[in-house]
């Protein structure tokens, strides 16, 4: 659907800052999230775990867990189905193991008791019998062909022969003659880079309660970015059929991508069944360390040539990623991000992926491509440096803009990479001066941004006010910015429209809230709903005055002649065209269901100057500010919103959140005191500048804007301490221990 | 006829061709005739490709129109977080 | 295990509950009392989801007993407006869009009015290290500093 390119559409609801539907119950502490609903006799599920990164079982003994007063079901991994699609297979084995663990914290078993601490004693009960494997959790290690083997038989088909099994993924981007084009270098500079894991780090951990009947019909309330994901990989794992199955989602704490998936869904739903109860799991925050779906540990090899005035002549990456212990192709994405942001005569891409004993990875915000640009805009960075170049000015030159031949394959149309230099270059933020042991550092990002399957039903109520059902849970404040768009199209105030989100039985199929798709996709298919809708109060209110209906048109919420020649009639309002629709033919309603595409990619660059303290390695934010181009911002709060809280979570990235693995293949920092996450005191203020550049696919040009926010970052503040310390820091976090061991050789 | 780019690693799969011309009027005929071109790719293009048409991309559309005049992508299929 | 039985104030009204020795106060809240405005996000006390103000002390309430609460004061966010009328806190932060997904607001709110409480003028750098112990993952804090900032001046003037 495409961008209404009227000249200069005045929008009177859109842009504007407007209140959120559910604010008062947020901070009143009424807002119902995953953990917070309880039912008539609920049982508590707990979950057993592997305390080894890799073994075999060889028995699992329930007996005596069975027997425990107030215990009234126990499952395995054979109480569910064995789907035979592979993705369905991975979330089954991932929700309960069958032969083999294959990380630290991977499911075993669970049992449903009537109350938390019997839950908790049952598990105890539980033997299990593990044949010990020796694990692997370092991602060039798991790709040596002695390495011990994860799963087997799991490469694709573009895995050459004679690598190791764990090896399941290879993909190569770019075009152009690389060898040519670092022969025309005066400068090239080769650098290696290694990223530890991260987690996404929601403040809410997964949480669910379930029902299901011996007869297939079960109800699911949980914490997730996807109530209709949640339903098919529920009735696949259980081998129910979807239809049976009524997923709602709750308000959720957090997602950025980790509550994609399933863990605790099917085996709530398992033990349900097994009990005839309802049953209630809540995961603690180590299990969500865990057993959830951290990002891809990195190690990657990049070489750029760059000419002494700045143009870069040949690019060229290596990404080894890690998805975890089960196949993975994060790394396309990645390998298609990484050079994204320039205008390359010469560039290529190769990735890999290869399996470790770490849980399975799970998107967090622009899966993939904070790693790669990571390394890129190093190398970029650092060739700046040694050429004396100023590093904006670097990124102006090859900047990729209208035209340019991507790296990863298609001809850019308008984008706003362009624009969103230059208004860094223009900012007083660049030029601010600095002092002893700071530097300033720099970095574009990029992100795809999708469509997507969406559906949307657009009542419009008797007493004229408007109800919208949408599918997709509200992530970051898009129920808001939906009624926007309906009011804005309909016409009517803000406060006349109210949009809900639909369990998986009241609505039609909405792909997962991912891809920064909402704004865009729901959007667009709510205007379509919306002009459905006035199409039909149009076509009613022509019979009303017994004329055409081509002669009728819709204004500022009226029905209103299209000109003289339809004749003298008063406008008529939405309530009164409301009022009347039972006379007129029935309720008024409009709908629309669509695979959205066209979502334009957005660019960002972030600006950031650090100080590094030389006796402890402790790095502090000076200054952060973010640009954005976010096509067309509906809630100017909201997108502002995204642009800070992406920021510092790659700020965590950069400098603090890792996931740290022992000898013994365990994860060693469990929990938010040693997973150390910014905190309030960390920080200075997060400024932003959002710019708008139209994307031509949507009516409104909204651009998708939540994940490229945590892409730059990694980069800018890699490149600000990297010019504060007076050492090119390869390695992420950028710990205090790991920068003083830097900076003092 | 169309003209569709293949990425890097899938060309080994193709007989080592970047640029491929099959007959083709919308992006499922792409997808068909590719498969029957070199059987190679079917397995990639059964777990999922997107389609970037003059630098838009497109998940599943499979009636979305192409042409000779159009800059036909094939790219991996992505997700998001 | 028996229960215990306790008698406490919670947000003003006395209150009983039965609970068991080892149950913290944010299990009793909330699995007990119905009361689920505190979070459980860490259950170890780094998080700050759970802030509760106890005896007129900011307290991460899955650190402290259910018992612990025997005839003392327990504030909770449920406590926080009167009736319909939002505390300023709370109005503010809505207005500056100092939420996203709202699972860290109620123990961020506690923690704010706790602050103002003992210090209403507080500086950026204050506010920020006294909310150091409640974790955000949305927002990046920025929005959250500046709305408590707001409420702070508009308390000063009331």
């Amino acid at each position: 659907m495409a961008f209404d390119a009227q000249a200069e559409r005045k929008f009177k609801v859109v842009g504007t800052r407007v209140a959120r539907p559910d604010g008062i119950d947020k901070v009143t502490g009424k807002a119902a999230y995953g953990a917070d609903i309880s039912a008539p006799g609920m049982l508590h599920g707990r979950i057993l775990r592997s305390p080894h990164a890799h073994a075999r079982i060889s028995s699992i003994d329930v007996s005596a867990a069975e027997q425990l007063a107030g215990v009234k079901a126990v499952v395995t991994g054979a109480d569910l189905a064995q789907p035979e699609d592979d993705f369905f297979a991975d979330v089954a084995i991932n929700c309960l193991a069958r032969d083999k663990v294959l990380y630290d914290g991977h499911a075993v078993a669970a049992v449903a008791a009537t109350s938390k601490a019997i839950a908790k004693q049952a598990i105890r009960l539980i033997k299990v019998d593990y044949e010990i494997l020796p694990h692997v959790t370092d991602v060039d290690a798991a790709m040596k062909p002695d390495a011990p083997v994860i799963q087997e038989g799991r490469a694709l088909e573009t895995v050459p022969a004679g690598m190791s099994q764990n090896v399941t993924t290879h993909c190569q981007f770019g075009h152009g003659d690389i060898e040519a084009g670092f022969a025309k270098a005066d400068k090239i500079i080769e650098r290696s880079f290694k990223t530890a894991a991260t987690h996404q780090g929601y403040i809410e951990p997964q949480a669910c309660m379930a029902s299901l009947g011996s007869d297939g019909r079960g109800e699911v309330w949980c914490c997730t970015q996807g109530q209709y994901m949640v339903r098919a990989n529920c009735a696949a794992v259980l081998g129910v059929e979807e239809s049976q199955l009524r997923i709602t989602a709750s308000e959720i704490g957090g997602g950025f991508g980790g509550k994609t998936s399933t863990f605790i869904e099917p085996v709530a739903l398992a033990l349900s069944r097994k009990s005839g109860k309802p049953v209630k799991i809540v995961m603690t925050r180590d299990e969500v360390l865990k057993a959830t779906g951290p990002t891809i540990s990195t190690s990657m090899d990049i070489k750029i040539g760059m000419t002494k005035d700045g143009r870069i002549t040949a690019a060229r990456g290596e990404l080894r990623y890690s998805g975890g212990a089960y196949p993975n192709e994060t790394v396309d994405m990645g390998a298609q991000a990484a050079f994204a942001a320039y205008d390359l005569e010469a560039v290529e891409t190769v990735g890999w992926n290869a399996m470790t004993n770490r849980p399975k990875e799970i998107p967090y915000r622009a899966p993939g491509a904070p790693t790669a640009i990571y390394a890129v805009e190093s190398v970029v960075d650092e060739l700046s440096q040694e050429l004396g170049l100023d590093p904006l000015d670097v990124r102006l030159m090859n900047a990729a803009r209208k035209g340019t031949l991507s790296s990863y394959g298609p001809t850019f149309n308008e984008i706003g990479l362009v624009a969103t230099l230059e208004a860094a270059k223009a900012h007083p933020h660049y030029v601010a001066p600095l002092g002893p042991n700071q530097g300033r550092g720099l970095s574009c990002g990029f992100w795809f941004n999708f469509g997507g399957n969406t559906c949307v039903s657009l009542n419009i109520n008797d007493d004229g006010t408007v109800g919208v059902v949408e599918g997709n849970p509200d992530i970051g404040g898009s129920r808001a910015s939906i009624s926007m768009m309906a009011a804005e199209e309909l016409g009517v105030p803000y406060d006349k429209v109210r949009t809900v989100i639909a369990d998986t039985s009241s609505l039609g199929f909405n792909d997962i809230t991912d891809g920064s798709r909402v704004t865009f996709a729901v959007g667009l298919a709510t205007i379509e709903a919306a002009r459905a809708a006035i199409k039909e109060m149009c076509r009613r209110v022509a019979k009303i005055w017994d004329i055409d209906e081509e002669a009728v048109l819709w204004e500022d919420g009226y029905a209103k002649p299209a000109g003289p020649n339809a004749g003298e009639h008063p406008p008529m309002s939405l309530a009164e065209i409301a009022a009347i629709a039972g006379n007129t033919g029935g309720p008024i309603a409009g709908h629309h269901e669509v695979n959205a595409d066209g979502a334009g990619v957005s660019f960002g660059v972030h600006l950031c100057d650090t100080e590094v303290d030389p006796e402890t390695g402790a790095t502090k934010i000076l200054r952060y500010t973010v640009f954005q181009d976010a096509g067309k911002a509906v809630h100017p709060d909201y997108v502002e919103g995204q642009m800070q809280g992406g920021a510092v979570q790659g700020i965590g990235w950069a400098l603090n959140e890792e996931y740290i693995y022992g000898e013994d293949g365990r994860l060693q920092n469990a929990g938010f005191l040693d997973y150390r996450v910014p905190v309030a005191s960390d920080l200075p203020d997060i400024e932003t500048v959002i710019l708008e550049i139209p994307n031509p696919g949507h009516p409104y040009g909204v651009r998708g804007v939540g994940e490229t926010p945590i892409v730059p970052p990694l980069a800018a503040i890699a490149n600000a301490v990297s010019r504060a310390a007076g050492v090119r820091m390869t390695e992420l976090p950028m710990s205090p221990p790991r920068l003083l061991k830097a900076m003092t050789g | 006829m169309v003209r569709v780019k293949l990425w890097g690693s899938l060309r080994a799969l193709a007989d080592g061709e970047e640029w491929v011309e099959v007959e083709a009027s919308n992006f499922k005929e792409l997808l068909d005739q590719l498969a029957i071109k070199h059987p190679r790719l079917e397995p990639q293009i059964k777990r999922g490709v997107s389609l970037a048409l003059d630098g838009v991309i497109y998940r599943d559309a499979w009636f979305t129109k192409i042409g000779p005049e159009n800059e036909i992508i094939l790219m991996p299929y992505m997700v998001g977080g | 295990m028996k229960t215990i039985p306790v008698e406490t104030t919670i947000n003003g009204d006395s209150t009983e509950f039965l609970c068991h020795a080892d149950e913290s106060l944010l299990d009793v809240l909330r699995d007990r009392l119905g009361m689920t405005g505190a979070k459980e996000g860490c259950g170890t006390g780094d998080c700050g989801a759970c802030s509760v103000m106890l005896n007129g002390r900011l307290v991460c309430s899955c650190l402290v007993l259910g018992v612990e609460t025997q005839g003392a004061e327990v504030e909770t966010i449920e406590g926080m407006a009167k009736g319909e009328e939002l505390h300023p806190l709370q109005r503010v932060f809505l207005e500056e869009a100092a939420l996203q997904c709202g699972v860290c607001t109620p123990g961020i709110l506690v923690a704010a009015k706790a602050l103002l409480e003992k210090n209403p003028d507080p500086t950026d750098t204050e506010v920020r290290y006294w909310l150091a112990g409640n974790l955000c993952r949305c927002t990046g804090y920025d929005k959250i500093i500046k709305a408590v900032q707001i409420a702070a001046a508009e308390m000063r003037s009331a």
